[in-house]
């Protein structure tokens, strides 16, 4: 089964992420970073573990409630794993894994569950160890709002629901894409009212 | 014409490394600068072995930052189809020669923080000019050479005189081996890994690296497989409209070529993909040797790689 954030039938293109079930892979570490409704997801991978307690004496989660307040770390805190980390928010969960990473070894198995912005920027930090993109499991549960970066302004603005919305930086009107950046772990917002300043379409809520 | 524009050059240099290995010089014969290439390509030599054309690929271990010239290692290979010996045997300075183009196979992923190369006897020479280039730019390697005894070993003692703290040496006859495991577990994450040798230690090396969670995306290897010689078989080619003999000691690919069918090719070792042919009729069995189609590829007998594959049996036509 492979999960897009896509409406069935809808065009799209390359660059657009798309998100299948975490599945155990052999490891010496399980490194698992999610955030809000992840937490399910989490559950369901050591769900389908061989040797389950082999497994989670192995894992470390790092954890953040989700955009949407969803917080289900008693359901982590229940599984038992060797080290758990709860974080306040994304940006105060990234300098944690940072750190992980410092010392983290080959044979390391990374998975990211919950939402985009999480998983995003989650895998930019992986990425940025010369780790294979990849190789980086990926499953995508909770809130579809998303991360995007005003291709005017390169400012970016998180969680936002609706298309087209106003940049939170410099205020143009801006259309939301889903060509999607690796390297800024955002999708590309560019201006919808160039030609005709402000005859923008009326804003839809598109991601909740 | 098929394998890309030719390099004319001139043999400058031959060097007894040891008892088995020389290295070749070329430079170009009219005094300009090689085109230029990355640590991990390799060239195919064409000879001209009394009528008979040999074109063998080896990897460059020159420093690629040096376009004055290519530098090659031939190891002699006495049971093999003549390659190595008509360069071991006749190439000699002042000698005109055909290179092709440089082609990276195995080429460094430079978004790795750090390059762990594994090597078994001859395969160290696209070492050597990958770890010219890091040196260059500076990145982070960790070499791991096993030699059947010292005096085979070649460039050792070029190579632990410049890194001695990130080269390490085994000999085979003082029994020693990698302790592969532990040298795996100790990468910090980010690093890919580089082997390349005879073919049992590639898959050693990459089902242990696998079976510890290496990703495959950071797994790189390369083998040149010779052709392999077998019974001569017949091939009918359907674009060509001709029928041909592949003889014992011959590739398909060489046999296309000598009734003048101009097939593609850019490795001819089976790793390239470049020669992959459609098969319309198999009756017979396809004795699939390269490592370019899938295991359910090879199954399907659908395609044919005429670098190195040979077949058995009543009837082949293929799209040539």
């Amino acid at each position: 089964m492979t999960t897009t954030l896509i409406p069935v039938g809808a065009p799209s293109i390359t660059s657009r992420p798309v998100y299948a079930p975490l599945e155990p892979r052999p490891a010496s570490q399980h490194l698992i970073i999610a955030d809000g409704e992840g937490a399910e997801a989490v559950v369901a991978l050591f769900g389908k573990a061989n040797d389950r307690s082999a497994m989670l004496a192995a894992a470390q989660v790092l954890y953040t409630p989700g955009p949407n307040g969803t917080d289900q770390s008693a359901a982590l805190e229940a599984l038992g794993v060797a080290q758990l980390f709860r974080a306040p928010t994304i940006p105060a969960l990234l300098p944690r894994l940072a750190r992980v990473l410092s010392a983290a070894h080959m044979g390391t198995q990374f998975y990211l569950a919950g939402t985009e912005g999480l998983i995003g920027q989650a895998e930019r930090e992986v990425m940025n160890t010369g780790f294979p993109h990849a190789s980086v499991q990926k499953e995508h549960r909770g809130s579809t709002v998303r991360r995007v970066q005003c291709v005017h302004c390169k400012g970016i603005t998180e969680n936002v629901a609706t298309d087209p919305f106003k940049c939170s930086h410099c205020g143009l009107n801006l259309f939301v894409r889903d060509h999607y950046s690796r390297r800024m772990a955002a999708f590309q917002g560019v201006n919808i009212d160039a030609e005709d300043p402000g005859q923008v379409p009326e804003s839809v809520v598109r991601f909740k | 014409m098929s394998g890309g524009a030719k390099l004319q050059v001139r043999v400058a240099e031959v060097v007894e490394v040891n008892e088995l290995i020389k290295r070749f010089r070329f430079v170009a014969r009219d005094g300009s600068e090689l085109p230029a290439f990355s640590g991990g390509a390799h060239t195919v030599v064409e000879m001209d072995d009394q009528g008979t054309r040999r074109l063998n690929p080896y990897s460059l271990m020159s420093d690629p930052e040096d376009r004055s010239g290519y530098e090659i290692s031939v190891r002699r290979d006495e049971a093999g189809r003549g390659g190595s010996l008509f360069m071991h045997r006749h190439v000699a300075p002042g000698m005109e020669m055909v290179l092709s183009n440089p082609v990276n196979l195995f080429a460094l992923d430079n978004r790795a923080k750090k390059h762990l190369m594994i090597a078994g006897g001859i395969g160290i020479t696209p070492f050597l000019a990958q770890i010219a280039q890091l040196t260059h730019f500076g990145g982070k390697f960790e070499l791991h050479y096993s030699a059947r005894s010292k005096p085979l070993g070649a460039y050792m003692d070029r190579l632990t005189a410049a890194h001695p703290d990130r080269v390490h040496c085994y000999f085979d006859e003082l029994g020693q081996q990698i302790d592969l495991k532990r040298v795996l577990a100790n990468q910090p994450i980010g690093t890919h890994l580089y082997v390349c040798g005879p073919k049992g230690m590639i898959a050693w090396v990459l089902s242990t690296a696998e079976s510890l969670g290496w990703p495959k995306q950071a797994l790189h290897s390369e083998e040149f497989l010779a052709p392999g010689t077998g019974l001569p078989f017949q091939v009918e080619l359907a674009a060509s409209g001709k029928t041909i003999t592949v003889g014992p000691t011959q590739s398909l690919l060489e046999a296309m070529e000598a009734s003048g069918v101009d097939a593609p090719y850019l490795c001819r070792g089976g790793a390239c993909g470049q020669c992959e042919t459609n098969v319309h009729k198999c009756d017979g069995t396809i004795l699939h040797r390269d490592h370019w189609l899938t295991p359910e590829e090879q199954a399907s007998n659908q395609k044919i790689m005429p670098c190195v594959s040979r077949f058995e049996g009543k009837t082949l036509v293929i799209d040539r």
